[in-house]
């Protein structure tokens, strides 16, 4: 899942660096993530996993890492397996 | 319509505030008093409202925000937003300064917690008072307030920093600064820290004068800022959260408050034109303009003061207030409050007609419609409608 999310950060964060040399903990903001790019990233994220995020998870901190960006989708994913 | 002198109709200045009423209220009134006796000295020569801001340290509303905890008064947002609201009433200037004032306040009293530095700095404050100025514009990022071209420099066990600033309001008069930058030399644009500066600390060389239509008494030269500081005076919070929990809902609010006010004092001129027109033809003709302006005025004092209750809710959950649909909803106050504003007042200029439009009449509305004007273009509405649009494209919410 973390490679399938650094696929959608290189193709869509618009980040100076290549995600393939990010840690799972590197904190995307300081990568130069944007928050005009984490709209587009939260779009692809939505087409590649088939998901949809909440309100409650449109927060800075849901994209600030990719393990941050694991973490919500396998909420969202657990949240709607569930109902 | 008669043609009466400019009349003041404020109480006198207190010459001393011992044994006065020590309410939040009153201390605001007096403030507001001082304000409107110099408000048309301060438009008309570009002034900074000297009087008005001392009488804000005699009165202890510079350091209003800061937790009882570490001396302050432990305002409110509601009790700030009241007293933007009250000189915006009088002085559109003065109520900008305030307003500004308590955002750089509010950024640091809701971001220091694990600073003991900003901790002392506070109880400093709440003792002797400092007017506080904000050093966020920068040439070159196109009024970006997330973005950044200088950066935090190392020298030696020191930092330094350079900003060319288009403008730093009342950059003169302030004690100190809280200027942004990225973090480091190889940070990207939108990393960036917020730092409190000491005008002791600072090289500040004026590079343009304030003219403007409105707001005149902000004194918003342009600056070339160059510093040195130590690292404790670096917010230990990156500045994107502080901007998005703080700073920028805090300034809707606040400057939302005070063109309410500016509302407010409009209406009260329309209405007594209208007045002075009925009395003078001894007719009790109501105004269904004026009905209309009044609406207006509420409309817009409903939404105002429903934002600040919303924020005043939310505000001790950082989850609450970062989320996309949180930055529309406060994007749009700004929006509408601004719009509001302009629409009250030249509504207002057609209920008072020629006398709103003469500058020696006691109901001009000179000084009000060329202040509105600066609600829509500081930080423009159409930028604001960008930044809503691509929000919009992830946040679902009605």
């Amino acid at each position: 899942m973390r490679e399938r999310i650094r696929e959608i950060l290189r193709s869509h964060g618009q980040i100076p660096v290549e995600p393939g040399e990010l840690s799972d903990d590197a904190d995307l903001y300081q990568a130069g993530l944007t928050s005009h790019a984490s709209v587009n990233l939260m779009l692809a994220l939505e087409d590649e996993f088939e998901v949809e995020f909440p309100e409650s998870l449109l927060l800075r901190r849901t994209f600030e890492s990719v393990k941050a960006i694991e973490e919500a989708l396998q909420k969202i994913r657990a949240t709607s397996s569930a109902t | 319509m008669t043609l009466a002198p400019i009349v003041s109709e404020t109480p006198e200045t207190p010459a001393s505030y011992t044994g006065l009423d020590g309410s939040w209220e009153a201390r605001v009134a007096r403030v507001a008093a001082i304000a409107a006796t110099h408000a048309d000295d301060v438009d008309a020569a570009g002034r900074f409202p000297v009087e008005a801001v001392d009488a804000m340290r005699a009165e202890g509303l510079l350091g209003a925000w800061i937790p009882t905890t570490l001396g302050g008064m432990g305002a409110g947002v509601e009790q700030i937003t009241s007293a933007c609201e009250a000189f915006g009433q009088h002085c559109a200037s003065v109520g900008m300064v305030f307003a500004m004032h308590q955002i750089q306040v509010a950024a640091i009293v809701r971001h220091s917690a694990d600073s003991e530095p900003m901790r002392e700095y506070l109880r400093a404050l709440a003792d002797t008072p400092r007017l506080i100025a904000s050093g966020t514009s920068e040439i070159g990022v196109g009024g970006d307030l997330r973005t950044s071209k200088c950066a935090v420099q190392i020298d030696g066990e020191a930092r330094a920093l350079r900003k060319q600033a288009p403008v730093i309001s009342y950059g003169l008069e302030a004690d100190d600064l809280l200027v942004t930058a990225r973090r480091a030399d190889d940070a990207s644009a939108s990393d960036q820290v917020l730092v409190l500066l000491r005008r002791d600390q600072c090289t500040l060389t004026q590079s343009s004068v304030w003219q403007s239509l409105g707001f005149r008494g902000t004194c918003s030269h342009g600056f070339a800022l160059s510093a040195r500081f130590a690292p404790d005076a670096i917010l230990p919070v990156p500045f994107a959260v502080i901007a998005s929990e703080t700073m920028v809902p805090v300034s809707h609010l606040v400057w939302a408050s005070v063109w309410l006010g500016i509302s407010t004092d409009a209406v009260r001129r329309a209405r007594r034109a209208v007045r002075e027109d009925a009395r003078r033809q001894g007719a009790a003709t109501g105004s269904p303009r004026l009905a209309q302006l009044v609406s207006r005025l509420h409309a817009m004092r409903g939404m105002v003061r429903d934002a600040v209750r919303d924020y005043a809710s939310r505000m001790d959950d950082p989850d609450a207030l970062g989320t996309m649909a949180y930055a529309i909803r406060i994007n749009n106050l700004k929006l509408e409050a601004s719009e509001a504003l302009v629409d009250i007042v030249q509504l207002a200029m057609r209920v008072t007609g020629i006398a709103g439009y003469r500058l020696d009449t006691a109901v001009t509305l000179g000084r009000a419609l060329r202040d509105s004007f600066g609600a829509i273009v500081m930080i423009s509405n159409d930028r604001i409608l960008a930044a809503n649009a691509t929000l919009l494209m992830a946040s679902r919410e009605d």
